[in-house]
């Protein structure tokens, strides 16, 4: 007979609890929130952090490699790449929090929406799989090439491409839970449709749909990036990582700093945030974490 | 069977037709008039006005939405502004680099990925399971073109083993063609194979904790056999359908890898046409492309049929 242990304190939130054991179990989703909490606080701080005009020009200085003054080189306008990387991190995480935002906002709405109508969801869902056939890529690409370059329209033509997917996502969610015993007896006691949608149906979805939003923030960082490195992402004169590497292409053999710098900060960036999705996953649904 | 492959073709020709729709309002936005553009700056009004006309640019919406169908039925996917050429033909010329692109990448991505993601299902928990998902982790995580410029930095400039850039076609030799092929193709495929090893191990840990599976091995059955025999067969569906979903990374990923290698393809076809603006092109290659991916999916879909048996409704 196995020893039960009876009198084992009964801890005040389980649920909690359970999150602060699933973060222990992942020590790596606490080093990617560390390393995001200091982005972010590199983004914020940037105009402190020994850092000169990201946009100055000083054509004597051009070209000198990562060293005592310029910690990560100059580049071919002499600008100091050191501060353009760090005036970069606000870019490429305004777009990534913004667009992981804004898609959350639109798919829920529109996800809701089509999951409870049904003569709707038929329109919507063909409309999502249409765009959901273009590749996101090139659909932010396609979107860019319509407008004139700026953040605000990057992050528009990201959470264009990406939204679909969300909307996915908490249609089949809605689906689901539709059919459960309390949804049903709600809708029997007369309950009203908003009020289901946000004592029943919210506190369900908000979990997968948190976990889908640090994926899309990562994924929109690196298509920023991608846009931008090939020329239809933010304008040339905004310090993003994508743009100093777009600058550097044709220096790779002579001047590797400028891609390999604000390339690793981008890739630590957007592992930061996946770590901290797959930490998240695992804590708040831990079905789904046994799988992955 | 053959209702589910007519209901699976029904289903891809209402996408196609959204594709289609979503690509000709792209081209309907596009600021600036088209028959401007075309008639270039030594053009009279009654130039462009004549050109409009012949265009058919007047026309209602619907009209212009019937007709651009229509052409494109019978492909023609118009005429880029900037080369006087039809579209059909410059992605033609281009289509060597990036099939070859392609199809090399996802060749070697599942016969990479796929093993992985097995070995770490059968060993999970174990390291070698830790250090796939690890690398699934990285994978997900470093850009294609960083880590194209990686590969160039060590493989090509340091170890002097490859071409740095540069496409050859297969009719230069072998080799050629292949030297060109492997950085890129490695560089490509790591998202892809980390997409689709971490699916194969989900799919296998699933189909490993089955009734069948414990009976397969009760009875005997070497750990080999039971592991592709039974688990992988009855892992293949969603192994096969991450496999098609994971073409769009494959062709967004596409135009950045021919950028940074230099590859004649359509990627950089696009890439151009981007700087250069020149709209029918980039809507030609958004459609081919969205086809492309679609047509695969489709492909996919069938195949479930030889996997999975019960799917013949």
């Amino acid at each position: 007979m196995a020893a039960v242990a009876i009198d084992t304190p009964k801890p005040a939130s389980p649920t909690w609890r359970n999150f602060r054991e699933a973060l222990r179990r992942h020590p790596t989703a606490i080093a990617g929130c560390v390393v995001l909490l200091l982005m972010i606080l590199a983004a914020v701080l940037a105009p402190w952090l020994a850092t000169v005009d990201p946009q100055a020009v000083a054509p004597v200085k051009r070209l000198k490699p990562p060293g005592e003054e310029w910690w990560f080189g100059t580049d071919m306008m002499g600008r100091d790449v050191y501060s353009r990387v760090v005036y970069g991190t606000r870019v490429s995480l305004t777009i990534g929090i913004s667009v992981a935002l804004l898609t959350t906002v639109f798919g829920m709405a529109i996800g809701l929406v089509t999951g409870f109508i049904r003569w709707l969801d038929a329109i919507v869902m063909r409309v999502m799989d249409g765009l959901m056939s273009i590749p996101p890529v090139l659909l932010a690409i396609a979107l860019m090439a319509l407008t004139r370059a700026s953040m605000q329209n990057v992050i528009i033509a990201i959470t264009l491409a990406e939204t679909p997917r969300v909307v996915r996502l908490v249609r089949s969610l809605v689906l689901m839970l539709r059919d459960e015993p309390y949804v049903q007896a709600a809708v029997a006691a007369g309950s009203t449709m908003p009020r289901i949608l946000w004592r029943h149906i919210l506190p369900n979805i908000a979990a997968p749909l948190l976990v889908q939003a640090t994926f899309v923030c990562a994924s929109a960082m690196i298509t920023e990036a991608i846009l931008s490195f090939i020329g239809a992402g933010t304008p040339p004169n905004i310090p993003s990582w994508g743009n100093i590497m777009a600058e550097g292409r044709s220096m790779f053999g002579l001047a590797n700093y400028l891609i390999f710098f604000p390339g690793i900060c981008l890739s630590l960036a957007v592992l930061a945030v996946n770590l901290m999705g797959d930490g998240l996953r695992d804590a708040l649904d831990p079905r789904l974490a046994r799988r992955m | 069977m053959f209702a589910y492959v007519a209901r699976r073709l029904g289903a891809t020709i209402v996408v196609m037709a959204v594709v289609a729709f979503v690509v000709f309002l792209l081209l309907y936005l596009t600021p600036g008039d088209p028959a401007a553009i075309l008639a270039g700056d030594a053009a009279t009004s009654q130039d462009i006005a004549n050109i409009r006309e012949a265009l058919g640019l007047n026309a209602p919406f619907h009209v212009r939405f019937g007709e651009w169908v229509w052409r494109l039925l019978h492909g023609d996917l118009g005429i880029s502004i900037f080369t006087k050429l039809p579209v059909t033909q410059l992605i033609g010329q281009r289509v060597g680099p990036t099939l070859s692109l392609t199809l090399c990448t996802l060749f070697i991505s599942v016969l990479v990925a796929v093993p992985l993601g097995v070995l770490a299902a059968a060993r999970a928990g174990r390291w070698i399971d830790r250090a796939v998902m690890g690398f699934s982790v990285a994978g997900f995580s470093v850009p294609v073109f960083v880590l194209a410029y990686m590969l160039i930095y060590v493989f090509s400039i340091e170890l002097e083993w490859l071409p740095v850039q540069g496409y050859q076609p297969m009719s230069a030799g072998l080799w050629e063609w292949a030297s060109h092929l492997i950085l890129p193709s490695i560089a490509l495929g790591t998202v892809y194979i980390a997409l689709i090893a971490r699916m194969t191990r989900a799919a296998m840990l699933d189909v490993l904790a089955q009734d069948y599976v414990r009976t397969a091995q009760a009875k005997g059955l070497a750990p080999r056999a039971v592991l592709l025999g039974h688990a992988l067969k009855n892992a293949a569906v969603p192994i096969a359908t991450v496999i098609g979903i994971g073409v769009a990374l494959l062709i967004g990923g596409a135009i950045v890898t021919e950028t940074v290698f230099a590859l004649p393809g359509i990627g950089r076809l696009t890439v151009d046409a981007i700087l250069r603006r020149d709209y029918p092109v980039i809507q030609g290659v958004v459609l081919m492309f969205s086809a492309a991916y679609v047509l695969i999916n489709l492909a996919v879909d069938l195949s479930y049929m030889f996997f999975d048996p019960r799917i013949r409704y």
